[in-house]
């Protein structure tokens, strides 16, 4: 079973490909993996102990009940003395019911702990990935991150809860039996091991190959969430191409690879419990074998060969269940690899020389910045300006000259590669990202609110704002007028992505949502792209209002917007060519000149 | 549950093999003890050493048949299993494929995505166990009863009270669970929501520091998740203690009335002890059917999950005998369109009545919420009109062929969604098997093709879910290539060029009027200026047209028109003009 595709009877689907291929993914560090779940498993060590302890007690239980069972026979029943046969009776009825209690209990413990080992696994997954930098997610599909949280996760947990007492089960049957054996016969018991090496070496050889299975398996399955997020959240350009076919059979043909990772996961794990059997019965043979010849040469006696062979027969479940548990657990560490592979990801770091700030002015300067995306490829070059407190600076240019990543890098969304970006002469990475954030009021480029109601997207911007306040913000923002005229007014709940509402209403929430976190520095980039010129116009004033006593970043096409800045910064091709304010660059008669006179030149024609 | 069965068809074949080989190795395991009590009676205590080594032989025969019994079943079952969930996996991502906007709507997003893939995963691994164990426990069960019997008739009364005990406490659980299982299925969904709105928008998180509260909101879905999940297995956990129970008495009682038999003599002591095996052996089957009872319960929440998708109506779908004569002008007519998202809410587009002609460049402005991409979104069908109708060169395109229709229509939407892939895959969405010179000669017009030749990669530069690492204009300009290279009927630019300098902007509508000709166009902008060039222009306030004409028409005699001009040009201009 290489990479060729099996294909047992060409198959009545007819679709049951020879010329299948799959990538092969292989665990890196598999007891290392395990390791790390270890440490996990010793948050609830408690639980875990307290489950072990129930599963000794229920095996002793599982004994003693059938035990008790014999002893009844024997005194009462073979005799035919009933005297005391009830009391016996509820004395094992209680046997039972207490076993029984054990059983709920240990099931009740095992699952509490689980469950909470879930929450916590999940919990520490989520606050890690706001612990990354925005770089970690630029190049990773979103439903690859998803299936981790919930797939990976889950798969953890349906093992841990259904192997653990299992495990603990089969180890302390198989030392008790073990224990019985010796007591019979050294030379036998050793005999009866003989086939641990090759079950060893079996369970390993199994166990290797489901490993990198299951963790293909869950790869692909990663990779499947992802194209199933990417479409439906992309479906309409896929209506607009006619592209479904194309994306149908994209679907199909990871599903496929899926499909044949699953059969061979699968058949590899499914098989183990058959050839467990095989293996427990040629020790079996030896055992009768090597018996019967012992009992010829009169070292045992008949009747401790016939015992031991009973024995020996309860010894092969255990072992079975514990190959087989062993191989679940194969399962767990693949999805325990992909969980971790998240956790370990290296966490933005905040500088060690940390300065307290409680409030700023809000004077911003670019120190000789380069920055760039990928490593070779500055998208910013040596940019340097100052701004003053309360100034308004536009960026202006042509769309990718690196407007937005200047933004972007004031909000240290990103760090810069060489340089400095200084606010009140302090330079931003020696200030945590959260409160240099706390002094900045965005409003981005790709407007994205929540699935919850508008009145709660807009109280995005400052928790603790009353509803009055939100109202206040959205009348600034021009966004009040729509908004009650839906059917639930503020109450209206946005579906996913925002839907329902057109892209410059969103904008219009978007500006709300900042208006009401009262920044010191205010970053608009392409605040009002979609939203049409007069209410843009409307808000101008608002926005006047807004920019008052603030430093203020303005990114927009329209020049309009960006004339009354204080300082007007042309970025072209990731480097600042020119400077100044409205009046002075019009003279200038350079590009910012030609880029205003050619928006405007012909309304001026028409208006000659 | 049975709706679904019928994916398992194909491979009946394969489900029905899985048992029979099951079959099979129980009949060797069951075989073993004969041989095993063979071995000791006549080998072992009658020191027959041939005896001993020829039966074993046996019984390593018996056993090797065992195994490739067990190892075909396994193999057959997971076939079947696995190639059932791909079939279904398959046919439901093609359904959603077909789903409207309010179809998505209605799902949302995330919990789409979890009945693709955990829903799934639950039948498959149903199908799977039921194989497996489907014959297994049943005949260990029937098996027991019957051997109970066949020993002894009047000790099996008790069969008659135990076993609809049994029963009830199975159908009360599983009656029972069904509603908490579906309730760990919605959370599962809300889990998944949140991470994907926290993925989707970690910036804005990141903005208003808000992670300590998308926090707190994952801590509220997770310990829902946990709750649920808590509440809906605690029933599993007490039924099976409960069943031992119920066994373990029933045991009792044999004890008890196989005890007055042996006494009374109707009943040798070997035959009791027999009997409380056999219900042993009952209990564990019991057991087994049991879990897997267990995972129905489960299992048929996802399938009805499943099923609510595969049975949804599709609102937007091809007329049965769609015509399918291709499109070949672009004369758009709308007449008395009316259309609102929701039924109660108002229309947000009342009595529209405009007629384009074939090459025309239509302009739309009004203000926000107007409802001008509700219009372009009613031409390639993303919507339906609530009532009246839209027209392309005569034709109501309610009955055109969909793939028809949207093939002469391109359209670059609002908000600009690459895929991830290459520049040039994205390109080519728009034509499979455009040449090299076709995607340049569009990427050009998109005043696209010089920033991705600067780029390292070129055109084989691979971007991000979404194009994350380029630049809204740059996105933009890659989404008009993309429409541009059908060499479409129908152009809609939806606002498409809002992050587009007013030069660059230009400079594509001029490259467009040369390259399409004959080629409606419909452009949704904000700024007056992209407007004059249109033939015509539709002026939309709160749903209505409130004016339809020329640039020049329009600002002569539309008051409305007027305004939006005036709160676009400026004084300034004129002072340096």
């Amino acid at each position: 079973m290489r990479r060729e595709g099996m294909r047992p009877f060409g198959g009545p689907g007819g679709r049951i490909g020879p010329r299948f291929h799959f990538e092969k993914v292989e665990i890196k560090d598999p007891w290392g993996t395990l390791r790390k779940l270890f440490v996990y498993l010793k948050k609830f060590k408690w639980g875990f102990i307290f489950v072990f302890t129930l599963t000794f007690i229920s095996s002793i239980l599982g004994i003693v009940g059938p035990y008790l069972i014999g002893r009844g026979i024997d005194t009462y029943i073979i005799p035919k003395k009933f005297d005391g046969f009830l009391n016996f009776l509820l004395i094992l009825g209680g046997v039972y019911l207490l076993s029984s209690f054990i059983g709920w209990l240990q099931g009740y413990v095992m699952l509490k702990t689980t469950q909470k080992l879930v929450f916590v696994m999940r919990r520490d997954f989520f606050n890690k990935i706001h612990s990354l930098s925005i770089k970690f997610f630029d190049l990773r599909p979103y439903g690859d991150i998803i299936s981790r949280i919930t797939n990976d996760i889950d798969n953890i947990s349906m093992v841990l809860s259904n192997s653990v007492i299992q495990f603990f089960s089969s180890i302390t049957t198989l030392i008790g039996i073990i224990i019985m054996m010796i007591r019979i016969s050294i030379p036998m018991t050793v005999v009866s091991l003989v086939t641990i090496p090759l079950t060893i070496w079996l369970t390993n050889f199994i166990s290797n190959r489901t490993r990198n299975y299951f963790y293909a398996n869950q790869t692909l399955l990663g990779k499947l969430n992802g194209l199933i997020e990417e479409d439906i959240s992309g479906i309409k350009v896929i209506k607009i191409f006619n592209r479904e076919e194309k994306e149908i059979k994209r679907f199909e043909n990871l599903n496929e690879e899926l499909t044949q990772v699953g059969v061979r996961a699968q058949i590899f794990s499914g098989s183990i419990g058959p050839l467990m059997n095989l293996l427990n019965n040629l020790s079996f043979a030896i055992i009768t074998g090597f018996g019967g010849y012992f009992a010829f040469k009169k070292f045992i006696s008949i009747g401790d060969i016939t015992v031991f062979i009973n024995y020996s027969r309860q010894f092969t479940r255990p072992i079975n269940e514990l190959a087989n548990q062993y191989n679940m657990i194969q399962s767990a560490i693949a999805s325990a690899e992909r969980v971790f592979e998240v956790l370990e990801e290296e966490e933005e770091k905040e500088s060690t020389d940390i300065v307290e700030i409680k409030d700023i002015r809000g004077e911003v300067e670019f120190k000789n910045v380069w920055f760039s995306y990928v490593k070779g490829n500055p998208v910013i070059k040596n940019v340097s300006f100052n701004v003053k407190e309360g100034e308004v600076v536009a960026l202006v240019g042509p769309t990718g000259a690196g407007k937005t990543t200047i933004a972007s890098l004031v909000a240290r969304f990103y760090d810069v590669d060489e340089g400095q970006i200084l606010i009140d002469g302090i330079d931003i990475r020696k200030i945590r990202r959260k409160d240099l954030r706390s002094f900045l009021g965005i409003v981005l480029q790709d407007t994205l609110l929540f699935s919850t109601s508008i009145k709660e997207n807009i109280r995005y911007g400052r928790l603790d704002a009353t509803d009055e306040e939100v109202i206040e913000a959205a009348k600034l923002a021009h966004a009040h007028d729509f908004i009650i005229n839906l059917p639930q007014g503020y109450d209206t709940v946005l579906s996913e992505d925002g839907g329902g509402l057109s892209q410059g209403q969103r904008q219009l929430i978007a500006i709300a949502r900042a208006i009401l976190a009262n920044p010191k520095i205010l970053i608009l980039d392409e605040a009002t792209s979609n939203v049409d010129t007069m209410t843009e116009k409307y808000i101008q004033n608002a926005m006047l209002n807004l920019m008052k006593g603030r430093t203020s970043f303005v990114i927009a096409h329209r020049l309009s917007t960006v004339r009354n800045a204080d300082m007007i910064l042309v970025v072209y091709n990731g480097e600042i060519i020119e400077r100044g304010t409205h009046e002075q660059l019009i003279i200038k008669k350079g590009f910012y000149y030609n880029l205003y006179m050619s928006q405007f030149a012909e309304e001026v024609e028409v208006k000659d | 549950m049975k709706k679904l069965i019928r994916y398992l068809k194909p491979y009946t074949l394969f489900a029905i093999l899985a048992p029979l080989f099951m079959l099979i190795e129980v009949i060797c395991d069951l075989y073993q003890p004969t041989l095993l009590a063979h071995i000791v009676d006549n080998g072992i205590l009658k020191n027959n050493f041939q005896l001993i080594l020829h039966t074993g032989l046996v019984m390593l025969a018996v056993a090797f048949i065992g195994v490739i019994g067990g190892v075909s079943c396994t193999v057959f079952s997971s076939l079947a299993s696995q190639y059932f969930g791909r079939d279904l996996r398959n046919e439901l991502f093609k359904k959603v494929q077909q789903f409207s906007f309010s179809n998505i709507d209605k799902f949302h997003t995330s919990s789409l995505i979890t009945r693709l893939t955990n829903d799934i995963n639950q039948l498959q691994t149903l199908v799977m166990m039921s194989l497996r164990i489907m014959v297994r426990a049943p005949l260990l069960f029937v098996g027991g009863i019957i051997m109970a019997i066949y020993l002894n008739k009047n000790l099996s009364i008790i069969f008659l009270f135990s076993i609809p005990i049994l029963a009830s406490i199975f159908l009360f659980i599983m009656k029972k669970s069904f509603p908490l299982f579906s309730e760990v299925q919605k959370r599962i969904d809300y889990v998944n929501n949140v991470v994907r709105e926290n993925l989707v928008g970690i910036r804005v998180v990141r903005a208003f520091r808000r992670e300590d509260y998308e926090k707190e909101r994952f801590k509220y879905a997770n310990t829902m998740l946990m709750n649920a999940v808590i509440k809906a297995i605690m029933l599993m956990i007490i039924a099976m203690p409960l069943f031992m129970l119920v066994m373990n008495l029933s045991i009792l009682v044999v004890l008890w009335f196989g005890g007055l038999l042996v006494n009374q003599g109707n009943m040798k002591v070997g035959e009791v002890m027999a009997y409380i095996n056999y219900m042993g052996q009952i209990m564990f089957s019991l057991m087994m059917i049991g879990n897997i009872l267990m995972f129905v319960s489960r299992a048929s929440v996802s399938a009805e999950r499943v099923l609510e998708v595969l049975e949804e109506k599709i609102d937007i779908q091809n007329k049965e005998n769609a015509d399918k004569t291709p499109i070949r002008g672009g004369k758009v007519k709308f007449e008395h369109v009316y259309f609102s998202y929701f039924n109660k809410e108002e229309s947000v587009l009342k009595d529209i009545n405009f007629e384009v002609n074939s090459g025309e460049i239509i302009g739309i402005i009004g203000t926000t919420g107007s409802g001008k991409s509700t219009l372009v979104n009613l031409i390639p069908r993303l919507y339906d009109v609530t009532s009246g109708r839209i027209l392309i060169d005569g034709r109501d395109i309610r009955d055109i062929d969909l793939k028809i229709l949207r093939d002469a229509i391109s359209m670059v939407p609002q908000d600009t969604i690459l895929f991830s892939g290459t520049i040039k895959e994205n390109i080519c969405w728009g034509k499979e098997d455009a040449t090299y010179e076709e995607i340049i000669e569009s990427a050009k017009i998109a005043q696209a093709h010089e920033f991705i030749i600067r780029l390292p990669q070129g055109y084989d530069t691979v971007i991000g879910e979404r194009g994350v690492t380029l630049s809204g204009g740059q996105k933009q300009r890659i989404a008009i290539a993309r429409a541009l290279i059908k060499k479409p009927k129908i152009l809609i630019l939806d606002d498409a060029t809002s992050a587009l300098d007013f030069a660059t902007e230009q400079k594509i509508i001029h490259g467009l009027r040369g390259i399409i000709k004959n080629c409606t166009t419909f452009i949704v902008a904000q700024r007056v200026s992209t407007m004059m060039n249109a033939d015509k222009i539709i002026v939309l306030d709160k749903g209505k047209i409130v004016g339809f004409g020329s640039h020049a028409e329009l600002l002569k005699n539309n008051d409305f028109y007027r305004e939006i001009y005036k709160s676009q040009i400026d004084e300034e201009v004129m002072k340096y003009a």
